[in-house]
C-alpha cells in the first residue's frame, strides 16, 4: 500500500500523521528543528527560505495557539501567511471542505496547514490537492496531531539525548486525544524501549495495547521509574458523557501532583501540550517545578514546525 | 411472445437441478425445462451456451430513494441498475422520505415501479409511524397495500416496551418483523467496529455488544411474542452465534448478511475510504469468516446487496461525516460467485443465498424455475470479467469499496414476465 | 596535479591583509573553511573585536534543488553591523553564490559600512559579479573537480582535490 505521505522518491510530501513515517524521516526533521532553535535565538529570527510561498492556514475547527505557532514560523521563513477561519465563513454558507480547499488552490497556494474535527480531513484534502501542493495536519479530531508530537520527541531529545533507554508514560484521556496516538508512534518508531499509558478504563481506546503500549489503570504504578511523563489535557465533556464523575476524582487518581512525580525517576521531565488544566490533570507546583519542561515545548515548537515546513517545501 | 433459451447450464436450487438444459418460455410464464413442449415455435431463441441460466436474484435490501430522495437516485436508474445486475425480485426498505408508513404512500410506490415493468419491487413497511419508534402504523393496512414485512430500517430507536409490542402486534396477523439488530444508545455515534483500526483512526466507535445486546433482546422478545423475525445484516462473529443457537432451539428467526460483508472487514477502511463507511460497519477479519461459516452452514438464510446510492458530495467528505451505505446491487452476483470461488462451495449452493433462499425469506413467490413459475430468470457468463467503473455503473450511487477492481461473472440477459429487461 | 601548500598561501593572504586592518575591524567567516582560516587570521593580525561566523545555508539559492543540508551550524556575530568594516573570509572562491548568501544575511543583521572579501583561492569560472580583495593564490581546475579546505588534529591545514558528485 502506498504511503500517502511521501512521494514516489520516498521524500515527504505531506506531513499527516506520524504513523508509517519511518525514522530517518522523523530524525531529518528533528536534527532540521536543531539549525532552528539557533534562528529563533538569534536577533534576526527571519531567514529567507520560504519567501514567496503562499502558506494557508486551513482552521475548520478553531485554535488559536496551534494557529498562532503555525503563522510565526511560516513568517520566520519569509514565507506569506493567510489565515482562514472557516469555522466562522465558507463552511457555514455550505460549501464543502473540498470546494474550500480547490478554491484555495487556484490561489497559488503552496501550503495548507488544516485542523478539522473530523480524523482523517488531512488525508482526505492531502488526496485531493494538485500534486504540487503540500499538506500538514494540525490536527484531526482524535486521530492525529503529528507536529505537536514532533515538538514532543524533540523536547525528549534535548532532555534525555538516547531514546533507546527510556520508559515514557502518557497520562489521560487517550480514547479522544490525537497527541497520544501521534506521540505513540513517534516514541514507537524512535525505539523507546518501554511506552506506557496511565488512564481509567472509560477514556482508553479498545485493543490500545495493539499500539505497543503497556496498560496502567493505577497511576502510582505507572509512574514508577519512569524518564519523561506527557500529561493530556481532560476535556469537560468528559464528565457530561458519564465517562467521569468529577474533574476532583479525577485530579486525584489521574492528576500530576508532586507526590505522584516522586515516585518516576528522580530526574524525570514533566511535558504538556497546553494549555494546562491546573488543578485537574496537573498540579500548578508541578508545572511550575524545575522538572517542568512546558515552557521550552513552546519555543520547540516553532523550530519543528519550521523544520517541517522547510522539508516540505524542499521535495 | 415464446422464448426458448437454449443450451445453458440450468441452476435452479429449489428443484435441485444443475445441468445443461433448454428453457421454454410461454406468455411471461416458465413451461417446461428440458424436454420441447408439443409444437413449441419460438419467437425468440437465446444462445445460452456456456452460460448460467439460473433464477432472476432476489434482493432482500434495496434503497430505491423514491419517495424524497431523488438527488441521490430515481427509480428509474436503481431499477435499470437492479436488472443489469440480474436481480428480478427486491425488497425495499421503508425509509423514504417520507417513509413508507402510510398505505398510499405505499401504493404510488408500487404503482411507478410496476409501470417501469422491470423488477418486482417488494416494500418494507414501517413497523412505528415516521420511523420515530413511538406508535404503530397500520400494520395490516400496510400488508394490504403490499407490503411484505415491517420494519425500523437503519436506527432500531425502539425501547423495549414498544418493540414487545410491536412484534406481539404484528404475529397477531402474521407479519414478519425485520430488525437490524444494534443497541442505538451504545452505538451511539460510532462510525466503525470497535477494534484496532477504529482505535489507530481515532473513529468513534460501535462494539460488537451493540449488536449482541440487541439481539438478545430481540430473541427473547420473539420467544415472548411468538413473533416471525428476520434480522437484517448481521455483521459480528458473536452475532452468527447467538442467532444459531437461537434456531436450533427452533425460534422462527431468519438472518441475512450484506455481500460487502463477506469479503471486507476493517482493515479496507485504509486511510480513511469513506466507501467502506457501511450500516452495520466493517468488523475484524475473525467477523467476517464467521459470517461466511455462518451463510455456509444455513444459520444466514441469505445474502443481499443492501443497495445503498449516495451522492458524491455525500462521500467526498471526512470519515464520520460521510453518508454510510454502497452501491452493490450491480455488484451482487459477482461477490456471491467471488465467495463461492474462494471458500470451493458449488455454484447451486452459491446461487441458493440469492434466489430460493431470500425469496422464502421474503415469503413471495419467486428465486426458483418451477414450472407454472413466472419467467424471471437471470443469464450469466460465470468467466467473464468486467471491470467496476463508475461509466459502466447503472446505478447513479458509484459509491463502491470495489471501484477500480476486476470481477468475475457477467450478467448477460434478464428476463422479468418473460421479457428481456436488460440485455448486455 | 600541484596544490599549493594551504599554511604557505595563508602566510601570504595574512601579509596582503595586515596593512587594511584597524582596531575597528572585523572578521567573519564562512563554514567550514572560512571559519578556520578566520581563526587563524584572527589570532595572527591581533583583532580586538570577536570574531563572526556565518552558516549561509538559510540564504542559499539552490534550496529548492537540494533542499535544506539538516546540519546547519548556527551562524554567531557578536557584534553590532551597522556602520562596521568587514571582512569576509572563505577558502575557495568559484562561482560566487556563496558569497553573495553571506553578504545578503550580513545585510539582515545590520547595514556594514564596507564589506571586503579574502579568500585562500580563487578558481574563477565566476557566475556573480563578484571580486575578492585578496586572494592567497589563483588556479584553474577542471570543472568536474571539487576543491576543499581541510584541518588535521593539529590544526594544519592542507587543500585536496576531489571528484564532484552530484546532488540526487
Amino acid at each position: 500500500m502506498n504511503n500517502p505521505q511521501l512521494n514516489k522518491d520516498g521524500k515527504l510530501q505531506h506531513l499527516l500523521t506520524t504513523e508509517g513515517l519511518p525514522a530517518p524521516i522523523l530524525l531529518k526533521i528533528l536534527d532540521t528543528a536543531e539549525s532552528f532553535v539557533g534562528v529563533t535565538q538569534r536577533d534576526i529570527k527571519k531567514v529567507p527560505l520560504l519567501r514567496g510561498k503562499s502558506i494557508f492556514n486551513l482552521f475548520f475547527e478553531s485554535s488559536t495557539r496551534t494557529r498562532t505557532t503555525f503563522e510565526i514560523a511560516a513568517k520566520r521563513l519569509s514565507a506569506d501567511v493567510v489565515n482562514l477561519n472557516i469555522a466562522a465563513s465558507s463552511q457555514s454558507k455550505g460549501e464543502t471542505m473540498l470546494d474550500t480547499v480547490n478554491n484555495l488552490s487556484a490561489m497559488n497556494a503552496d501550503m495548507f496547514i488544516v485542523r478539522h474535527s473530523q480524523s482523517g480531513a488531512a488525508h482526505l484534502i492531502a488526496r485531493h490537492v494538485r500534486p504540487e501542493i503540500h499538506v500538514i495536519n494540525a490536527g484531526d479530531g482524535r486521530h492525529a496531531h503529528p507536529t505537536q508530537a514532533l515538538l514532543d520527541m524533540f523536547t525528549i531529545r534535548r532532555y534525555k539525548h538516547d531514546f533507546h533507554n527510556l520508559r515514557v508514560a502518557i497520562v489521560g484521556d487517550i480514547l479522544h486525544s490525537r497527541v497520544a496516538r501521534s506521540q505513540i508512534h513517534a516514541l514507537t518508531t524512535l525505539g523507546v524501549p518501554e511506552v506506557r499509558v496511565i488512564s481509567p478504563k472509560t477514556l482508553l481506546p479498545t485493543k490500545v495495547e495493539r499500539l505497543g503500549v503497556h496498560v496502567y489503570h493505577d497511576m502510582e504504578q505507572g509512574l514508577k521509574g519512569v524518564d519523561v511523563v506527557l500529561m493530556l489535557r481532560l476535556q469537560n465533556e468528559r464528565m457530561l458523557g458519564a465517562r467521569l464523575p468529577s474533574a476532583e476524582e479525577y485530579f486525584k487518581y489521574y492528576g500530576l501532583t508532586q507526590e505522584k512525580l516522586a515516585l518516576a525517576k528522580h530526574d524525570a521531565i514533566v511535558m504538556h501540550p497546553g494549555p494546562m488544566n491546573r488543578g485537574i490533570e496537573i498540579d500548578s507546583a508541578v508545572a511550575d517545578g524545575k522538572q517542568s519542561v512546558i515552557l521550552p515545548q513552546v519555543t520547540f515548537g516553532i523550530a519543528v514546525r519550521m523544520a517541517v515546513m522547510t522539508i516540505l517545501a524542499g521535495n | 411472445m415464446r422464448i426458448l433459451i437454449k443450451d445453458g447450464r440450468v441452476i435452479d436450487p429449489e428443484n435441485g437441478m444443475d445441468a445443461v438444459n433448454d428453457v421454454y418460455i410461454i406468455a411471461g410464464k416458465i413451461v417446461a425445462i428440458g424436454a420441447e413442449p408439443d409444437s413449441f415455435q419460438a419467437n425468440h431463441v437465446i444462445n445460452a451456451k456456456g452460460l448460467v441460466v439460473c433464477p432472476g436474484l432476489v434482493d432482500l435490501s434495496v434503497r430505491l430513494r423514491e419517495p424524497g430522495l431523488e438527488y441521490k437516485a430515481t427509480l428509474e436508474s436503481e431499477m435499470r441498475a437492479a436488472v443489469a445486475g440480474g436481480v428480478t425480485s427486491l425488497a425495499c426498505p421503508p425509509d423514504t422520505d417520507p417513509p413508507l408508513d402510510e398505505p398510499g404512500l405505499v401504493e404510488m410506490l408500487k404503482h411507478r415501479a410496476k409501470s417501469l415493468n422491470q423488477a418486482h419491487v417488494y416494500p418494507i413497511g414501517a413497523l412505528t409511524q415516521g420511523l420515530k419508534g413511538e406508535r404503530l402504523t397500520e400494520m395490516a393496512e400496510l400488508h394490504d397495500a403490499g407490503c411484505v414485512a415491517f420494519s425500523q430500517s437503519d436506527k432500531l430507536l425502539l425501547d423495549t416496551k414498544v418493540m414487545m409490542q410491536a412484534m406481539q402486534y404484528a404475529s397477531t396477523f402474521g407479519f414478519r418483523v425485520w430488525l437490524r439488530p444494534e443497541d442505538d444508545s451504545i452505538a451511539d455515534s460510532g462510525v466503525a467496529h470497535d477494534g484496532e483500526v477504529a482505535t489507530r483512526l481515532g473513529l468513534p466507535a460501535i462494539p460488537v455488544c451493540a449488536e449482541t445486546i440487541a439481539l438478545s433482546k430481540i430473541i427473547l422478545i420473539a420467544k415472548e411474542t411468538g413473533a416471525k423475525v428476520h434480522l437484517c445484516r448481521i455483521s459480528s462473529a458473536e452475532g452468527v452465534a447467538m442467532v444459531r443457537a437461537a434456531r436450533q432451539q427452533g425460534l422462527p428467526i431468519t438472518c441475512d448478511v450484506a455481500v460487502n460483508h463477506i469479503h471486507l472487514s476493517e482493515m479496507d477502511i485504509s486511510f480513511f475510504d469513506s466507501n467502506c463507511h457501511l450500516i452495520p460497519p466493517l468488523r475484524a477479519i475473525s467477523d467476517r469468516d464467521a459470517l461466511r461459516a455462518g451463510l455456509v452452514d444455513g444459520t444466514i438464510g441469505a445474502v443481499c446487496s443492501d443497495h445503498a446510492p449516495v451522492d458524491e458530495d455525500a462521500k467526498l467528505v471526512p470519515f464520520g461525516e460521510s453518508e454510510a451505505g454502497s452501491t452493490s446491487i450491480e455488484l451482487l452476483l459477482s461477490l456471491v460467485l467471488k465467495w463461492a470461488e474462494e471458500i470451493n462451495i458449488s455454484l447451486a449452493v452459491a446461487v441458493a443465498k440469492v434466489t430460493s433462499e431470500p425469496a422464502k425469506i421474503l415469503g413471495v413467490e419467486a428465486g426458483d424455475l418451477s414450472v407454472g413459475a413466472a419467467a424471471d430468470l437471470c443469464i450469466f457468463d460465470p468467466d467473464q470479467h468486467w471491470r467496476v467503473e463508475a461509466s459502466i455503473l447503472k446505478s447513479q450511487g458509484k459509491n463502491t469499496p470495489f471501484l477500480g477492481m476486476e470481477l468475475l461473472g457477467k450478467v448477460k440477459y434478464t428476463l422479468a414476465n418473460g421479457i428481456i429487461v436488460y440485455e448486455d | 596535479m600541484n596544490l599549493p601548500d594551504a599554511e604557505q598561501l595563508l602566510a601570504e593572504l595574512t601579509d596582503r591583509i595586515r596593512s587594511d586592518v584597524t582596531k575597528d575591524t572585523v572578521l567573519v567567516g564562512i563554514y567550514t573553511g572560512g571559519v578556520w582560516l578566520a581563526e587563524r587570521l584572527h589570532k595572527d593580525l591581533e583583532c580586538t573585536l570577536p570574531l563572526g561566523t556565518l552558516d549561509v545555508s538559510f540564504y542559499r539559492d539552490d534550496f529548492h534543488e537540494i533542499g535544506l543540508h539538516p546540519q546547519v551550524k548556527p551562524s554567531n556575530i557578536p557584534f553590532e553591523v551597522e556602520g562596521r568594516h568587514i571582512i569576509l573570509i572563505d577558502d575557495v572562491l568559484y562561482t560566487g553564490r556563496t558569497i553573495r548568501a553571506a553578504i545578503n544575511e550580513l545585510f539582515d543583521y545590520g547595514r556594514p559600512a564596507s564589506i571586503r572579501l579574502a579568500a585562500l583561492v580563487d578558481r574563477g569560472a565566476r557566475e556573480m559579479p563578484i571580486a575578492a580583495n585578496y586572494v592567497g593564490a589563483d588556479i584553474v581546475l577542471p570543472e568536474d573537480k571539487m576543491l576543499a579546505l581541510e584541518q588535521k588534529d593539529n590544526g594544519k591545514l592542507s587543500l585536496n582535490l576531489y571528484d564532484k558528485i552530484s546532488p540526487e
